[in-house]
């Protein structure tokens, strides 16, 4: 039976499927849960410097193709958190905590305080003001956020980034010049919903997140052109839901491959997209180490030069103006 | 499946006390009795509110979204998402309905499916004094009643527990409860040997209601109140979290006294 272990972001996981941040993960029993359905790790719910209740609901639209969604970082504060983290580690995986500040002072503040195997900095939730991709979609904050965690901790700390921007790989290059030890992509896409029989904007925040399904096409892009200039890890997430999204996430390049929204279907979904890949690689005789990135060795042109590349006006600097360290293979 | 909020025009709003009133909607959503909808006034919030009867909720005005809720008037409407939740499970043929304050909503419509099932209905209803008493002619309507006031002021003086002296839970297949966590515990801990035949309606902080956002998870299982429950057995009650604390809108611990 081919083997699912290895390793992923500088974690030793025992098979590269992920709890995404923000799903399950307020509570240490509810994380130690789905560890315990066979995830390889969990991440946290985002953490940030004070308690913060959320918005106002409606807090998420289901669509026949995703999940709308704008909590709002609704956290205990890392003051209240170290227990759940505790109780989260009976599962027996590393628990990844997600954390999230408005600067690389406060974000330096959470992880140094935190007792965990891992950091995933929120450098990308859409609808919180003053954090995430407001902050997140600036290459220059990217990089000095990431430093100033990366000097404050000794485990591994992952770069959550937004697809909301131009071109994700400048932010990916930040994030790596940084220290990170791998990038996460991606958070939500900017999105909305309207109520048609009063005209009221659907979500109490407007303007939410979307996830499911009708993501994965733009996650497999950004995984596939990470993981075409970044030599730190790709970890890939958005609209997984069976195991052959996952494959395909793993064929673009990605190390490993976080699940968020499927859960909404039920805990099984992990487990059944693990069998899922372990009977395909089998059939196929093939590892997951010689699929990881196929994709880019079966694709005919070289990939890093074959999008045109516009500088950005969210982005400090443009891609041609940063160093790429990948070789095509 | 539908995705979007349900547009329900709210036909009718009875008062039922000074701060409680039942808000029916056009149409029956045909909920399994303790299921329940998230009801979004617009503009202000979205609530999860149990049905008191397949097409009405009954709301204590207690925040700003159930205050909305109560100053609306017929011909207004709400946006809904539902009904979700797993509800009361009818089992046996004779049953004991137990509940405190607006807490006797569901109960009201488990006990009047029960009746038309055929199945005997007992209830023991315990509110805080005269004026708060709600549904009491639909609860003489099923069966026996036991009536309790916190201040005597009606039927027996104390909490819906002081009830529990006139009856045998032993001659009853099945209990049902909604009400205050702490009546809730308090009965549940006091019927310990039943606790496997209790089905208790409980509330936690829901946001998504679609169990992803883990806002309303119970230790120590992780147990996802808002599609596994809200209705969960006594004895999975009694090795819980529930009685001793729960969780705020921030994920933060609350005692539940």
């Amino acid at each position: 039976m081919s083997s699912l272990s290895g390793d992923v972001g500088g974690l030793r996981l025992e098979n590269p499927l992920i709890l995404a941040a923000g799903i399950l993960g307020t509570t240490g029993a509810s994380m130690r849960r789905v560890a315990l359905e066979g995830a390889g790790a969990v991440v946290t719910k985002s953490i940030g410097v004070e308690p913060r209740d959320g918005h106002p609901g409606p807090t998420v639209v289901r669509l026949g193709v995703g999940l709308i969604n704008a909590m709002g970082l609704p956290n205990p504060s890392y003051r209240s958190f170290q227990d759940e983290i505790d109780i989260a580690r009976e599962g027996g995986v590393p628990v990844v905590a997600s954390i999230f500040g408005s600067s690389p002072e406060e974000f330096a503040e959470i992880a140094s305080a935190l007792d965990v195997d891992g950091f995933e900095l929120n450098l990308s939730c859409p609808h919180a003001e003053g954090y995430g991709m407001e902050i997140g979609c600036d290459p220059a904050n990217v990089e000095e956020i990431t430093r100033a965690v990366r000097r404050a901790v000794n485990v591994p700390v992952w770069v959550k980034l937004t697809p909301n921007v131009t071109d994700i790989r400048v932010l990916g290059i930040a994030a790596q010049r940084g220290g990170a030890n791998a990038v996460v992509a991606i958070n939500t896409l900017k999105a909305m919903a309207i109520d048609v029989e009063s005209g009221y904007p659907i979500l109490g925040n407007v303007i939410g997140g979307l996830s499911g399904p009708a993501i994965k096409p733009v996650a497999l892009r950004c995984v596939y052109e990470l993981s075409g200039v970044l030599e730190i890890p790709v970890i890939g997430v958005g609209g997984v839901s069976c195991w052959q999204d996952a494959v395909e996430m793993i064929m673009a390049g990605a190390a490993g491959v976080q699940i968020g929204t499927a859960l909404m279907g039920g805990l099984e979904v992990i487990r059944d997209i693990t069998s899922g890949i372990i009977r395909f690689l089998d059939r196929k005789g093939w590892s997951l180490e010689e699929i990881r990135g196929i994709a880019r060795r079966r694709g005919s042109t070289a990939p890093s030069k074959e999008y045109p590349l516009s500088a950005s006006s969210t982005t400090s600097k443009s891609f041609d103006e940063v160093e790429t360290h990948k070789e095509v293979p | 499946m539908r995705f979007r909020p349900a547009n329900l025009v709210i036909k009718d709003v009875v008062r039922e006390t000074a701060s409680v009133s039942t808000i029916r909607f056009d149409r029956s959503l045909d909920p399994t009795p303790g299921q329940y909808i998230m009801v979004w006034v617009r503009g202000v919030d979205e609530i999860p509110m149990s049905f008191s009867a397949p097409d009405s909720i009954t709301v204590h005005a207690v925040g700003d979204a159930t205050r909305a809720l109560c100053a609306l008037r017929p011909g207004d409407s709400v946006g809904s998402r539902g009904p979700f939740g797993n509800g009361f499970r009818l089992t046996g043929e004779r049953i004991l309905l137990i509940g405190g304050g607006v807490g006797v909503a569901p109960l009201a419509f488990l006990g009047e499916d029960a009746r038309a099932r055929g199945v005997e209905v007992t209830s023991l209803i315990g509110f805080r004094c005269r004026e708060d008493i709600i549904f009491l002619d639909r609860f003489r309507r099923l069966g026996d009643v036991i009536l309790t006031t916190d201040d005597g002021s009606a039927g027996i003086e104390g909490r819906a527990s002081a009830g529990l002296s006139e009856i045998d839970p032993e001659d009853y297949s099945q209990i049902y409860l909604c009400g205050p966590e702490m009546m809730m515990i308090d009965i549940i801990r006091r019927c310990r040997e039943h606790a496997s035949r209790i089905q208790a309606s409980i509330n936690r902080y829901f946001k998504c209601a679609v169990g992803i956002c883990g806002s309303c998870c119970l230790d120590p299982d992780g147990i996802r109140v808002c599609v596994e429950g809200p209705v969960i057995t006594g004895d999975r009650l009694l090795e819980s979290e529930f009685g001793r604390y729960r969780r705020g809108p921030s994920g933060m611990r609350e005692s539940c006294y």
